[in-house]
C-alpha cells in the first residue's frame, strides 16, 4: 500500500518549469530515495510535500488524504516530519528542550495554553525526550545548548526531534551533505536502524553510497521529470539514468 | 532535579521577592526614595516591565507601542470609577479586560510581520491611539484636560447597591474602606506586583513559556514541528498587553486622573529601556531596570545648582565650579542624558543587563572566596 502518492504535480517559477508532471508512489515501510542532478527539482518536490510550496496542478495524497493547501504545522500533525538540508534546530535552547518541544506538539496539538504547570513536571514528556536523545546517542549532552553542537550532532538532534513525534513518514533532505566519510557511515547506520522499525522514509541524497545502502526504491528526477522509478539494482545499469545523472559516464 | 524541587525554588524566589517589595519603603529610606508616591510608581512600572518582558524576553518580538495599553488601561479604569464604582478591583478588571481586547486587535494585525516591521506597526498603532485620544476620541478621553472624576458621575454600583453618598467632596478609590492613596495604595500595588511576578514565573517555567522561547529561537522549525506559532505570539502579546493595562489601571487607582500623554511613544520607549537595562528574558531584570530608571529619574531631577555645589564643596573653588557645570549637563531636566549613557554602557559591556552584571560579580566573589579558602588550607598545611 502506498503511504504517499503523488500524481501529475507541476510547479512553475516564472518561466522555469521546476516540476513537470511528477508521479511518485512511496510504499509504506520502505526507504524511497529521490536522486537527480543539481536543479532537477528534488527540493522543490519535497517542499510540495510539507506545505512550503503549493503545486500548480496535481495531487499529493498522504494516507489517501490530500496535503495540498495545508499549513506546515497541519501536515506535521498529520504525521509527516522533515529533516532539513541545513539543520533547523532551536539553537539557544538545551538539547532536552529541543526534543521536548516536538514531543509537546505531538501530545498537546498545534496550540495549547498550558501556562501554569511546569515543564519539569511533565514526566512522560521528559522521559520521551531523553529516550529520543538516547536513540541518536546524544543523551549525555542533554543539558548542553544546541548551538554548541558540531554539525553532525546537530543533524542527529534534528533527527531525534523528528523521531520523538513517531511520524508515519520521515522526509530527509540530504542527511549527509557536508559530512566526513566516518560521519556519513554513522548516519547510514542510524537511518538503517530507524528504517528497521518499519518507518517510511523519503530521502533526497547526492551521495550514491548512501542511496544504495539505504533505499529499497529509487526515483530519478531530471529537469523536473521522473525518468525512472525502480529498485536500486536496476537503476545502476539503466542507460537513461547514466545519461541524465552522470552525463553518460559509467558507474 | 525533580518536580517538587523546581516548584519549591519558585516559591522561594517569589517569597524573597515579596519580602523585598513589601520592605521597599524602609529599604529605600536611606536613599530618600521611600516615600509613598515613589514606591507606588516602582511597583506600577515593575508590573508594566514584567508584562513587557513576557512578550519581548520570551518571544523576541519587540513592541514599540506598549504605552497604548497603559493608556487604555487608565481610561478603562477611569470610566469604571465614573460609571460604576470607586472599588479598585472593578476598575482594574475593566482596565485588564479592555487592554487585553485592544491588544488582541493590534496584535492580530501587527503579528503578521516580525522583526523591525512588527516594531514599526506597533509604534504606528500607539501613535494613532495617542493622536486619536487628543482629537476624535475626546468624548471618551476628555482631550488635553485628561479624564477626571466629577461630582455628577453616576457611580451606579456605589449609589444603587451600597447607597454610598460621597456628598460634595470628590471621592477617592477605596477597598473595604481603606483609601488607595499613600502607603495603603502602595501595598495594594505591591500585592498585585507580587501576584504578577508569580504568574510570570509560572509562564517562564511552563510548556507555554517553552513554546514562546521556541518562537524566539526558530519559528521555521517550530512550524515544521507541528506547532502553530501565530496563536502563541498572539497569546503572549495579549498577556503582556493585559499587564500593561493593569499598570495603567493602578496609575488611576492611586491617582484618579488619566491623560493621553501616557500613550506617548517615549513611554513605550521607556519600558523597552527598562527591560534591556535590567536584563531581557530574566525574571528579575525588568523590575530591576524599572526601579533603576525610576529612582535615577527622581534622584537626578532633584539636583540643582545648589545641591551640586554642596556635593563638590570639598574641591578647590575653580575646580568646584567646573565640576558643577559638568554635572549640570547630566542632572536636573537633562537627566535623560545620564540614562542614555548608562544604557549605552550596559548594552556595550553587559548585553545581559544588570542581572548579568550581578551574576558576574557573584561569580567573582565566589572565586575569590574559594581561592582564599584554598590558600588558607595551603598555609595551614605548610605550617603543620
Amino acid at each position: 500500500m502506498s503511504i504517499l502518492s503523488v500524481t501529475g504535480v507541476n510547479k512553475r517559477f516564472g518561466g522555469l518549469k521546476a516540476l513537470d508532471d511528477v508521479n511518485l508512489n512511496v510504499e509504506e515501510g520502505t526507504v524511497h530515495a529521490i536522486i537527480g542532478p543539481n536543479g532537477a527539482g528534488k527540493s522543490t518536490l519535497l517542499n510540495c510535500f510539507v506545505g512550503r510550496l503549493t503545486p500548480d496542478t496535481g495531487t499529493v495524497l498522504f494516507n489517501e488524504k490530500s496535503l495540498i493547501g495545508l499549513a506546515p504545522h497541519e501536515i506535521n500533525q498529520a504525521g509527516v516530519s522533515r529533516v532539513f538540508q541545513t539543520p533547523e534546530i532551536f539553537s539557544d535552547l538545551s538539547l532536552l528542550e529541543n526534543v521536548m518541544i516536538p514531543a509537546f506538539a505531538k501530545s498537546n496539538g498545534a496550540f495549547s495554553l498550558n501556562a501554569w504547570q511546569s515543564v519539569e513536571g511533565q514526566t512522560s514528556i521528559n522521559e520521551e525526550a531523553l529516550e529520543g536523545l538516547k536513540d541518536v546517542g546524544l543523551d549525555s549532552k542533554a543539558t548542553m545548548l544546541a548551538s554548541q553542537l558540531s554539525r553532525g550532532d546537530k543533524r542527529r538532534l534534528e533527527l531525534a526531534m523528528c523521531l520523538v513525534q513517531k511520524p508515519k513518514l520521515l522526509l530527509l533532505d540530504e542527511p549527509t551533505a557536508g559530512m566526513a566519510r566516518a560521519d556519513t557511515n554513522n548516519t547510514i547506520d542510524l537511518l538503517k536502524k530507524i528504517s528497521g522499525r518499519g518507518l517510511t522514509m523519503v530521502v533526497i541524497e547526492h551521495d550514491m553510497h548512501v542511496v544504495f545502502s539505504l533505499a529499497q526504491k529509487i526515483s530519478v528526477l531530471a529537469q523536473g521529470h521522473v525518468i525512472v522509478e525502480d529498485r536500486p539494482e536496476n537503476i545502476k545499469g539503466n542507460p537513461k539514468v547514466q545519461e541524465a545523472y552522470l552525463g553518460g559516464a559509467h558507474l | 532535579m525533580t518536580f517538587s524541587n523546581q516548584k519549591q525554588k519558585d516559591y522561594l524566589i517569589t517569597a524573597l521577592f515579596a519580602v523585598i517589595v513589601l520592605l521597599a519603603p524602609i529599604l529605600l529610606q536611606p536613599l530618600g526614595l521611600g516615600f509613598a508616591d515613589m514606591v507606588q510608581k516602582l511597583a506600577i512600572f515593575g508590573i508594566f516591565a514584567i508584562g513587557f518582558n513576557i512578550l519581548f524576553g520570551l518571544t523576541g518580538y519587540l513592541s514599540f507601542g506598549h504605552a497604548a495599553f497603559l493608556g487604555v488601561g487608565s481610561y478603562a479604569a477611569m470610566w469604571a470609577f465614573k460609571l460604576l464604582s470607586m472599588n479598585p478591583i472593578i476598575a482594574l478588571l475593566f482596565a485588564v479586560v479592555f487592554a487585553g481586547l485592544f491588544a488582541l486587535i493590534i496584535g492580530f494585525v501587527s503579528l503578521r510581520r516580525s522583526g523591525i516591521y512588527f516594531s514599526i506597526l506597533t509604534l504606528a498603532f500607539a501613535e494613532m491611539s495617542y493622536r486619536l485620544a487628543y482629537s476624535v476620541l475626546t468624548p471618551i478621553t476628555n482631550g488635553e484636560t485628561g479624564l477626571q472624576l466629577v461630582q455628577s458621575d453616576p457611580r451606579i454600583i456605589d449609589t444603587a447597591v451600597f447607597g454610598i453618598d460621597y456628598g460634595a467632596v470628590l471621592p477617592t478609590s477605596s477597598l473595604f474602606g481603606i483609601q488607595m492613596t499613600l502607603y495603603p495604595g502602595f501595598y495594594f500595588c505591591a500585592a498585585l506586583l507580587i501576584i504578577s511576578f508569580y504568574i510570570s514565573v509560572r509562564i517562564f517555567r511552563s510548556p507555554f513559556g517553552l513554546m514562546l522561547r521556541a518562537v524566539k529561537s526558530n519559528q521555521n522549525r517550530m512550524n515544521y514541528t507541528g506547532l502553530h506559532s501565530r496563536p502563541y505570539t498572539l497569546a503572549a502579546f495579549v498577556i503582556s498587553g493585559m499587564y500593561a493595562g493593569l499598570a495603567g489601571g493602578l496609575m488611576v487607582v492611586t491617582d484618579p486622573l488619566a491623560g493621553a500623554e501616557r500613550m506617548f511613544w517615549t513611554q513605550s520607549g521607556e519600558v523597552v529601556l527598562m527591560t534591556i537595562l535590567g536584563g531581557v528574558g530574566t525574571l528579575f531584570g525588568p523590575i530591576l531596570g524599572a526601579s533603576t530608571i525610576k529612582m535615577a529619574e527622581v534622584k537626578l531631577t532633584e539636583q540643582n545648582y545648589q545641591t551640586l555645589s554642596e556635593a563638590f564643596s570639598f574641591l578647590p573653588l575653580g575646580l568646584q565650579e567646573f565640576m558643577v557645570s559638568v554635572a549640570s549637563w547630566f542632572t536636573g531636566d537633562k537627566w535623560h542624558l545620564t540614562i542614555g549613557l548608562l544604557f549605552m554602557v550596559i548594552v556595550i559591556f553587559l548585553p545581559g543587563g544588570l542581572v548579568e552584571g550581578i551574576r558576574r560579580l557573584a561569580k567573582l566573589v565566589k572565586r575569590k572566596i574559594t581561592k582564599k579558602d584554598q590558600s588558607d588550607t595551603a598555609s595551614t598545611v605548610a605550617a603543620e
